[in-house]
């Protein structure tokens, strides 16, 4: 026992640097630590009205119903059913999202029946002609990314830590982005967008944080505005369900089909 | 049939009415088509207006482990008595439980990967008449079983009852010269279209790749015409024989990259023989900085009966242009070339849409036919250019 104490000790003044995280390390712990306590809601559902706002200020709206499966050790699973507009009524997305490997994607056309297999190397395309790009869509996952602690502050008066994180894939849109994550629920609260030439694309803001089961924060709205283009998109979300007993049969290309 | 099915559409209809969990969605369409030169055949008309309704009613109880579809259709046409037609193309129940499904009734299945033509799909009859490119099905009589397993699904078919192909009547455009006469049609089977056929397919995600094997035994989808007189007229007797057709497809999916491959062997008593489609889809994302992205699709066209072929399609490149604005309103756009390798002969189409508003979707569809050559087949379509113009309001 001694004997260890005596390692330990021994071993502070070896390595003293691990009492002084770098600032990549601390980044990686902040973005660890939210992602540990994030971990076991198993499987979600959600419905979502999608408010697209152009630069003179029209809107248009769609309705997207969505669940999605905890995969532990790779990226969830998801499935999005659009109810509006009409004509793309029925029209189901298919996603296995991977921390090392490009996503399996599949599109399901209710007019031919026809489930396509789609490319997933576009990443920053629009999803459904929105300010969100795929990859701000899909699951965060701790490897996609890099990350650099930059500082804590306060941020509309909640204490945020500020990190930069830089996306590994390199079909990503973007350089760089800064996130300011509250500290208490460790949930991002905004999230700046830098692009291929490293100017400010769009800034996201997460809007009335809900705890469910005691445990999971999800936001009621996300906004989004593209700075460059003068357009936003705004997320509501409504109707949360957890641990509905969903399993990997429920996001399969039969299921696909029979999305409704 | 049809009647009995129609009643118990409504009987589905008024029980549902009843329940919880009904869905509705639908389109009513107006469809104008302008030809550009007069008919090789006098007989047919000239530009033409059409309206079509497809409602949509689903059900769905247990859970969500029974369900009910229910999708007729109907075209009205102005000129050819042939378009002026009904279906029901689904009028099915499904149980569905963790590794298997069960599909009965009139329903409609896809199988394949490739663009440019549809080999290995076999178990619906094709809606000819609704449109020539062959993606329009009619509903087929089915008890469909899936099998759901870690390597991959099994579809076990039984198929009893079979659907004629449409063609257009004689005022239809486009259509063959000698127009298909559905009162001569004939059968192999002494059963004739009653003959119940047999089907099975296995199709797996492994990695990048979706791949499918299928087997069909049965009344050929694809029927032999063969001219004969008629009335005074020369026109085309179709003839369905029984025929054993085994198919496999395939996609790679890697990068920007789609690599595709359909191909089918048929063996019957009056024909054999092999065709396939194969190719690649390259699609460039984010067009010079904007959202658009522009695919770029080619495939090849193989018919072992090279140019004695029923299909204008036995030995032909297509180069195909997909542009997605990846807008509001969803605008995308579609150029299309096939061209023979043999001669000079080329259709070329184009196809694109753009949602206005909500509800509303507006779609052009040209298709221009340049034959210089022998190919028979497409000849005759020379006259029929084509300028189709739709407007769908969906619901």
């Amino acid at each position: 026992m001694k004997k260890i104490l005596l390692l330990a000790l021994l071993s502070l003044f070896i390595t003293p640097s691990a009492w002084a995280l770098s600032a990549e390390e601390k980044g990686l712990k902040i973005a660890q630590k939210a992602d540990e306590l994030d971990t076991g809601w198993g499987d979600q559902m959600q419905t979502l009205e999608m408010i697209l706002r152009n630069k003179q200020g029209k809107e248009s709206s769609r309705q997207i119903r969505g669940r999605s499966l905890e995969v532990i050790g790779d990226g969830d699973k998801s499935m999005s059913i659009f109810d509006t507009p009409a004509d793309v009524k029925g029209t189901a997305f298919l996603s296995f999202t991977h921390v090392n490997k490009p996503d399996d994607q599949w599109l399901y056309l209710p007019a031919l029946k026809r489930v396509k297999r789609i490319a997933s190397k576009n990443k920053s395309g629009p999803f459904m002609g929105s300010e969100f790009a795929f990859e701000d869509m899909s699951s965060q996952e701790v490897d996609k990314y890099t990350y650099k602690w930059l500082r804590d502050e306060k941020l509309d008066g909640k204490d945020v830590y500020v990190i930069e994180r830089v996306p590994v894939d390199k079909h990503s849109g973007y350089t760089r982005q800064i996130v300011w994550g509250d500290k208490v629920i460790d949930h991002p609260v905004k999230v700046e967008f830098y692009d291929r030439k490293n100017s400010l694309l769009k800034t996201l803001v997460f809007i009335g944080y809900k705890q469910y089961l005691d445990k999971f924060w999800r936001p009621d709205q996300m906004h989004m505005v593209n700075h460059q283009n003068g357009k936003s998109t705004l997320l509501k979300f409504s109707d949360y369900s957890f641990n509905n007993g969903l399993t990997d049969r429920d996001f399969d290309r039969n299921s696909l089909k029979r999305a409704r | 049939m049809q009647k009995s099915f129609m009643s118990l559409a409504v009987l589905l209809m008024v029980f549902s009415s009843t329940a919880h969990a009904l869905s509705w969605r639908g389109n009513v369409t107006v469809q104008e088509r302008l030809f550009f030169k007069d008919p090789e055949d006098s007989r047919q008309h000239g530009n033409n207006l059409s309206v079509a309704a497809q409602p949509e009613m689903y059900h769905e109880w247990a859970d969500g482990k029974q369900n009910i579809s229910f999708i007729p259709f109907v075209r009205l046409d102005q000129g050819d008595d042939e378009r002026t037609h009904a279906d029901i193309r689904e009028l099915a129940w499904s149980y569905i439980a963790r590794d298997y499904e069960w599909t009965v009734g009139l329903s409609k299945v896809y199988w394949g990967v490739t663009e440019s033509q549809h080999l290995v799909d076999i178990i619906n009859q094709t809606d000819l008449i609704e449109d020539f490119d062959g993606e329009e099905k009619l509903g087929q009589p089915m008890a469909k079983l899936a099998l759901i397993r870690d390597w991959g699904t099994v579809d076990l078919f039984v198929l009893p009852g079979f659907r004629e192909r449409t063609f257009s009547g004689v005022k239809g455009r486009p259509r063959i010269i000698a127009r298909v006469e559905k009162d001569l049609t004939s059968y192999e089977s002494s059963q004739q279209d009653k003959h119940v056929d047999l089907a099975a397919r296995w199709s797996h995600a492994i990695g990048d790749m979706d791949i499918g094997l299928s087997w069909f035994h049965g009344t050929s989808r694809d029927p032999i015409l063969s001219p004969t007189q008629y009335n005074g007229e020369i026109v085309l007797q179709p003839f369905y024989q029984i025929i054993d057709q085994a198919g496999l497809d395939m996609q790679l999916t890697r990068g920007s990259w789609l690599w595709k491959l359909e191909a089918i062997s048929l063996n019957g008593n009056y024909e054999k023989y092999q065709r396939a489609t194969g190719g690649f889809e390259y699609t460039f994302y984010g067009l010079a900085g904007s959202a658009a992205d522009l695919g770029l699709v080619t495939e090849y066209l193989y018919d072992s009966r090279g140019e004695l072929a029923t299909t204008p399609f036995e030995d032909d490149i297509m180069l195909g242009f997909r542009l997605t604005l990846n807008d509001e309103q969803s605008t995308d756009a579609l150029l299309g070339v096939i061209k023979d390798t043999h001669d000079d002969s080329y259709l070329i189409s184009l196809e694109a849409s753009r949602r206005l508003g909500d509800s509303l979707k507006l779609s052009i569809q040209a298709s221009k036919f340049l034959v210089d050559g022998l190919d028979q087949s497409l000849k005759s379509f020379a006259k029929d250019d084509l300028l189709q113009l739709e407007l769908g309001y969906y619901f």
